[in-house]
């Protein structure tokens, strides 16, 4: 198939297309407002539905009553904007309606800046909204990688009945990549799959068949069974939904982490340092809920591997999980900014070398 | 034996939670009467608020949503795009609708969104127990005003109707009560028209209810209906505001 040079917010914008998304809510913010633009004209073209909210907050409610009739839907926006909808993304987790919602990271907090930023990792993996969730969230690094994950994403999120968030960061979104974009999916409401959804219903049917989309458990006993399906559900997905990348791992001393934009930089400092006789490798979690904490263990808790440096832009959030997966096993260092600045492959470098150093 | 008086079938078998006196009742059997009355086979969609009437999703029988408080209007407009031959109603109170989702209602008025809004004004957060609410009258005493709403640090009570009559594409807008039997059929028609036009694909509609409630205005069911009509109707006054597809 011919490859396709594609600015990456049109390129997920029609990968959802593709993936069957036919309804699209959302609002105007730097730096994904392409995404809004491209969907504007698109829908229309393949019998879809583009709405611009009146805010953010409208956005994700009318995702919330879109998905609740069993349609794919999307939204997307970013950092301050995803702020907003997290009282709808909390709403979405708690009524266990599939959707997918993007956030392409600018800097925070507060309004921040609008350059590419990756300090929405904590909003994104760790809550952000009210309640025991979780969003299945995808840290693409490429453009490709983004299409891709987007043709898988609605699947997953109809299988486990939960909201899938993209993290991707400013560059993803604004730079253009050569991309080969896949076959339109076929896909229609089938009320036999989806009996939870709102696909109607009349007094002398199956009560049981009565859609009630619902967060609201006013009972204590009732909430507490209903967390426990929704723990179930993330069990099975921690199972069966880790992604990740090791790259030039398997003999390395010093490991780096790394996810979206920054690993494909680190990836250019192992390749560089390769060559100097540095044995460096990359080990970059695509999704980062559920986070690949087992295989990063098995990584970089080898006998060889001295060190582990994390990389981000931000003061260090996945970090925590980096953490959590070594356990304190190895030493482990950071580098990154906060300010939208991302990091050279000088200075991820130099870095690596003082680790190196000090070992 | 002949039937005079049952249960109507849009609503389920769940006792109402409902104070003594609250007019939720009503308006709900009055719902529902008209969702009976339209036989769409099945395809209904109503959005619940967050307040006394949360529990909407289990009175109402057919395919409800719960939203989040006050975004009923934007998840209605969800459900309204993705299955535009559903009839979407909303039915919210005044803490949901006139407070918190002003922005909500006001754009989905503003969109000529093809929804139904039934909305309950009480005057008061009943739920919470009783605080002031933006449509709680000058004076009127709540656990939030212990001495009365003061115009001067808050301001005058909020009207609905006068507000989103003014709006281009709002369709039919008509407050109205259920104090006596007169206007509760004059509120069952207005319903009922709400609904018809929505379903001739018409924009958005909006039905105000006055309402009572007895509990939080500290007042028998009799007397809170008296106080109604003393103080909330003069306010509040009852009529249409807006009906487009009114004969010329």
């Amino acid at each position: 198939m011919a490859l396709t040079l594609m600015k990456g917010s049109e390129a997920i914008a029609e990968a959802a297309i593709r993936a069957g998304a036919r309804f699209f809510f959302g609002y105007p913010i730097t730096p994904q407002t392409e995404i809004p633009e491209y969907m504007s004209a698109r829908m229309p073209e393949v019998g879809g539905c583009f709405l611009q909210a009146e805010s953010e907050v409208a956005a994700i409610n009318m995702v919330y009553g879109a998905a609740s009739t069993g349609a794919r839907v999307i939204t997307s926006s970013s950092s301050p904007g995803v702020s907003l909808k997290q009282e709808g993304i909390s709403y979405c987790a708690g009524s266990r309606l599939p959707c997918v919602i993007l956030n392409v990271m600018r800097g925070g907090p507060g309004l921040g800046s609008i350059q590419a930023s990756q300090g929405d990792y904590f909003q994104g993996v760790k809550g952000g909204g009210n309640g025991d969730y979780h969003l299945l969230t995808y840290a693409p690094s490429s453009i490709q990688e983004a299409i891709d994950l987007m043709m898988i994403a609605y699947d997953k999120a109809e299988k486990y009945r939960m909201p899938v968030l993209f993290l991707a960061d400013g560059i993803i979104a604004q730079m253009m990549e050569p991309v080969e974009m896949p076959d339109m999916v076929d896909f229609k409401v089938d009320p036999e799959k989806k009996p939870w959804a709102c696909t109607g219903w009349k007094p002398g049917d199956d009560p049981e068949k009565r859609a009630v989309i619902n967060s609201l458990f006013i009972n204590t006993e009732d909430l507490t069974v209903h967390n426990a399906v929704l723990q179930e559900v993330y069990a099975e997905a921690r199972a069966n939904e880790q992604r990740w990348e090791n790259y030039k791992t398997d003999d390395a001393e010093i490991v780096v982490t790394a996810f979206g934009t920054v690993a494909r930089i680190v990836k250019t400092v192992v390749d560089e340092l390769r060559e100097q006789g540095v044995k460096v490798g990359l080990f970059r979690p695509i999704a980062v809920w559920p986070y690949p904490y087992k295989a990063l263990a098995e990584t970089a808790l080898r006998d060889s591997v001295k060190a582990v440096l994390d990389v981000e832009v931000n003061e260090g959030q996945m970090l925590e999980d980096v953490k959590l997966a070594l356990e304190g096993g190895k030493p482990t260092h950071f580098f990154g900014h906060c300010g939208s600045q991302f990091p050279t492959t000088d200075e991820i470098k130099e870095k690596i070398l003082a680790i190196k150093e000090g070992m | 034996m002949a039937v005079v008086f049952e249960k109507t079938p849009h609503l389920t078998d769940k006792p109402f939670h409902y104070c003594p006196g609250c007019n939720h009742g009503i308006i709900h059997r009055l719902v529902a009467e008209v969702l009976d009355e339209l036989d769409l086979d099945g395809d209904i969609v109503g959005v619940a608020p967050v307040g006394c009437s949360v529990f909407a999703y289990d009175y109402f029988n057919c395919d409800m949503i719960e939203a989040a408080h006050g975004r009923a209007p934007a998840v209605a407009t969800g459900v309204k795009r993705a299955k535009p031959d559903t009839l979407v109603f909303t039915y919210q109170g005044d803490g949901d609708l006139a407070s918190i989702g002003t922005a909500e209602i006001v754009h989905a008025a503003h969109r000529g969104e093809k929804i139904s809004t039934v909305f309950v004004n009480n005057a008061i957060y009943g739920m919470t127990g009783g605080q002031m609410a933006p449509t709680t009258l000058v004076g009127q005493k709540t656990t939030t005003s212990p001495n009365g709403r003061d115009e001067a640090w808050c301001g005058a009570p909020i009207k609905m109707c006068e507000m989103l009559a003014a709006v281009p594409d709002s369709y039919y807008i008509e407050r109205c009560a259920v104090n006596n039997n007169a206007n509760i059929i004059k509120t069952k028609r207005a319903i009922k028209k709400a609904f018809q036009y929505q379903l001739e694909g018409k924009g958005f509609c909006m039905v105000e209810v006055l309402s009572t409630c007895p509990t939080n205005w500290g007042l028998s069911p009799v007397e809170a209906m008296k106080w109604l009509e003393e103080n909330m109707i003069p306010y509040y006054p009852l009529g249409v505001y807006k009906d487009k597809g009114a004969a010329k």
